[in-house]
């Protein structure tokens, strides 16, 4: 058998290479963004028509948007408004790479997880100078923890279009069974309360007080971290995960929890019996669990399925040694901004100073989707609705020591860091808190490096 | 020993020159496939992996620096690419053992040949994401009827997807419930081995084991092969199962604060390709991304030519 090989002729591989590196510059030449302009003209009266781009897609929430542009369109007729819905952040980030002119002049997104890499890239234009000619104080508009994850590093590059905020949701006639009288404040008692309403039943729960669990729908390490207002990036803009004592007294405090209430494994299996979280069938809605860590649109949801038992809402309890915290809650939110390769920037910034920071516009579009709203002016207007479970999360959103995930330039890439830690400490995985949290640090540190 | 060619007359050159212009127009929609859709995507990714590119600003050369990242300072790199291996080497096995398995079965059945192949072949047409959230009800630890009838026989209960020692075998048993495809292959490879050569085994005193290894085996080696390859270059890509049952499983939905877990329970089902897209379109990092996604065409084809340079050792010359 011949099994010599004949050796390739040179000029192949020297074709291919040389193709590569004419696909390569090729390559090269397709990217990169471009800066806009703000002379459309709309500021002197002509007919500018501008394209914006939102995630709503619910019936209500359509409506909402769409009567808010009406009202905008109506005081301001020179500037005609093309809205396009339901549109995910990964198809509105390639709109705005590619440009061109069927490309969004103002976007909004439900994830303020991007705000990092819009404002340092500069997809997105910088609002500053904007609001400041408009004589509009950031400061004196938005509650702090919205202003924070709207900008990154200086840069005002979105602004707050409604707000979520995290509080606890109470079973009233559980808690009358359990002869408890009001909702706890501090994590001692809360987690009394939880030991005092679980039922167990053999190997599982006939009734769970709290799902602690990190999977257990809105109770991730950054919404518990919330509460402690623990600030994840130092003033050097490094992580301080491992040096903020906040963040292992939170996963210290879970894993105690988790213990109490029955341990990890057993509580993981009560969990998968869970139905949809956005649906009839979510755990505190069944009557599963008594307590919830939830946002301010489940009251909603509850006011419309009805469920068999009372319940009512309150501020979440803080950790006992920042007892005078109480009242405070994350908070999260859509944000909405310029696209920085658009044409017609002056007439997009009428119309997100519009939706932004028109009170009138705020509380009417809060009221339709039952959101926060995302101004101070707005969180006071009496024309809010004035529900009372609604009520506690504006008192949430108001509250000064509120928290938010701040803007990263990798995007929630440190969130998912830490999360990874969270589910090794909470399933036992990972037992050196310290090590681990020094662990998560550096690999938070090394990504954000490697994104600059 | 260097020979020289004799020189062609013009009319003879003219024609030659003539044959190839046909073919290159021949071969020119394939040409141009081949250089728009993989020579060019392979080039550019090899060049994105010595950039820093975010998607957005124009990428400038880093050197070494997104792979040293992803060698050096991705933890997550060594967990993904563990997995793939896994899935490799065990999904790819069970499923040509399985659907080996399967066809020989149905070829042997006198009645109701049709009911089984029908049965076997119809979960493949099952779209994976409805397929995967179908086994995830059905083995949901705490409500699925699985472990149901597993609790009733007194056996143990799984946390299968939501277990990491269980993730995998159960994304391995989704993708035997699928094997529809190659039983479909393999059943006509085995009605294809001659009669005569079994009757002769027969004969000679061969039992069922020596006819399969001595008769079966060596002439549906070539369609064995071909499982194992294109199971291997499937496998390597493998995404949509194992994110499906991830995001199930967890019950995550996602949002701020809330990032979604790729790889759940605990990074047992991350694999190479959510890498990619992770380091991609969460990460912002096109550079690393590029990097996975040439170690993983490099690993695909480092497999794909072993087991090809192997094939001589296995496949039957006619």
């Amino acid at each position: 058998m011949d099994t010599t090989r004949s050796a390739p002729p040179v000029r192949r591989p020297l074709a291919a290479l040389t193709a590569a590196l004419c696909a390569t510059l090729l390559a090269s030449a397709c990217t990169g963004t471009n800066s806009g302009g703000g002379q459309d003209g709309s500021a002197s009266g002509q007919d500018v028509t501008i394209t914006f781009w939102h995630g709503w897609n619910q019936d209500n929430e359509v409506k909402a948007i769409n009567d808010n542009v009406a009202a905008f369109e109506k005081l301001h007729p020179n500037i005609h408004v093309k809205v396009v819905g339901d549109i995910a952040d990964d198809k509105a980030q390639q709109a705005l790479r590619a440009g061109g002119p069927d490309a969004p002049d103002v976007v909004s997104s439900f994830s303020t997880d991007n705000v990092g890499k819009f404002c340092s890239s500069h997809v997105w234009a910088d609002l500053g100078p904007m609001l400041k000619q408009d004589g509009v104080d950031p400061a004196k508009t938005f509650p702090a923890a919205m202003l924070a994850y709207s900008r990154y590093q200086g840069n005002q590059c979105s602004l707050p279009l409604l707000g979520d905020a995290y509080g606890l949701y109470y079973n009233k006639t559980a808690f009358a069974a359990a002869g408890i009288t009001a909702p706890p404040k501090t994590f001692s008692e809360f987690a009394e309360d939880a030991a005092k309403l679980t039922v167990p039943d053999g190997d599982s729960y006939r009734q769970l007080g709290f799902m602690p669990n990190y999977h257990g729908y809105e109770t991730s390490i950054a919404h518990y971290l919330g509460q402690y207002g623990s600030t994840y990036f130092g003033p050097d803009g490094k992580s301080d995960v491992a040096t903020d004592p906040t963040v292992a007294a939170a996963l210290a405090w879970q894993k105690q929890l988790v213990d109490r209430l029955g341990g990890f494994a057993r509580l993981e299996k009560y969990r998968t019996s869970f139905g949809d979280e956005f649906s009839a069938k979510n755990p505190f809605a069944t009557g599963q669990v008594a307590m919830s860590m939830d946002g301010e649109w489940r009251a909603a949801s509850l006011a419309e399925d009805k469920p068999s038992f009372e319940w009512a809402t309150a501020p979440f309890p803080v950790p006992d040694d920042q007892a005078d915290k109480y009242g405070r809650g994350y908070q999260t939110g859509t944000i909405v901004g310029i696209a920085n390769g658009s044409k017609k920037q002056t007439a997009a910034w009428t119309f997100v100073k519009y939706l932004t920071t028109d009170t009138d516009a705020v509380v009417s579009f809060a009221n339709a989707i039952h959101n926060v709203p995302s101004t101070l002016a707005a969180l006071e207007s009496p024309k809010l609705d004035a529900d009372p479970n609604f009520r506690t999360f504006l008192g949430i959103a108001k509250n000064p020591n509120s928290a938010t995930t701040p803007a990263s330039i990798n995007g929630g890439a440190y969130q998912v860091s830490l999360q990874n830690l969270s589910y090794a400490v909470e399933s036992g995985q990972q037992t050196d808190l310290k090590a681990g949290l020094a662990a998560t640090a550096k690999e938070i540190d090394d990504a954000v490096n490697q994104a600059k | 020993m260097a020979t020289v060619s004799p020189a062609l007359p013009p009319a003879l050159r003219r024609k030659r020159r003539r044959e190839r212009a046909r073919t290159l127009a021949f071969l020119s929609p394939w040409l141009i496939g081949f250089g728009v859709f993989f020579l060019y995507p392979l080039a550019s990714t090899a060049y994105f992996s010595f950039t820093h590119y975010d998607g957005y600003l124009a990428p400038t050369f880093s050197g070494l620096k997104n792979w040293d990242y992803v060698f050096t300072k991705y933890p997550p790199f060594w967990q993904g690419l563990g997995n793939t291996l896994w899935l490799v080497a065990v999904m790819v096995t069970l499923r040509v053992a399985f659907g080996l398995g399967i066809g020989l079965l149905i070829t042997k059945v006198k009645t109701g040949a049709g009911f089984f192949r029908t049965a076997f072949y119809l979960p493949y047409l099952a779209p994976p994401v409805a397929a995967t959230m179908a086994f995830a009800f059905l083995l949901n630890p705490g409500t699925g009827p699985v472990n149901h009838l597993l609790g009733e026989a007194g056996l143990p209960q799984p946390g299968w997807f939501t277990d990491p020692s269980w993730s995998k075998p159960a994304l391995t048993m989704l993708a035997m419930w699928g094997i529809g495809d190659l039983m479909v292959i393999f059943m006509a490879a085995l009605l294809d081995v001659p009669r005569e050569q079994y009757e002769a085994a027969e004969l000679d005193g061969a039992g069922a084991l020596q006819r399969f290894r001595y008769v079966t085996l060596p002439n549906i080696s070539p369609i064995v092969m071909f499982a194992v390859v294109t199971g291997v270059i499937q496998t390597m890509q493998y995404y949509t199962q194992a994110i499906v049952a991830g995001k199930v499983a967890s019950g995550v939905i996602g949002g701020s604060g809330q990032q979604f877990e790729s790889g759940y329970p605990h990074g047992s089902t991350w694999t190479l390709p959510q890498m990619v897209y992770n380091l991609g379109f969460q990460h912002y990092d096109y550079g690393s991304a590029c990097v996975v996604a040439l170690i993983l065409f490099a690993l695909t084809m480092a497999f794909t030519s072993i087991l090809l340079r192997r094939k001589s050792g296995f496949l039957t010359e006619d």
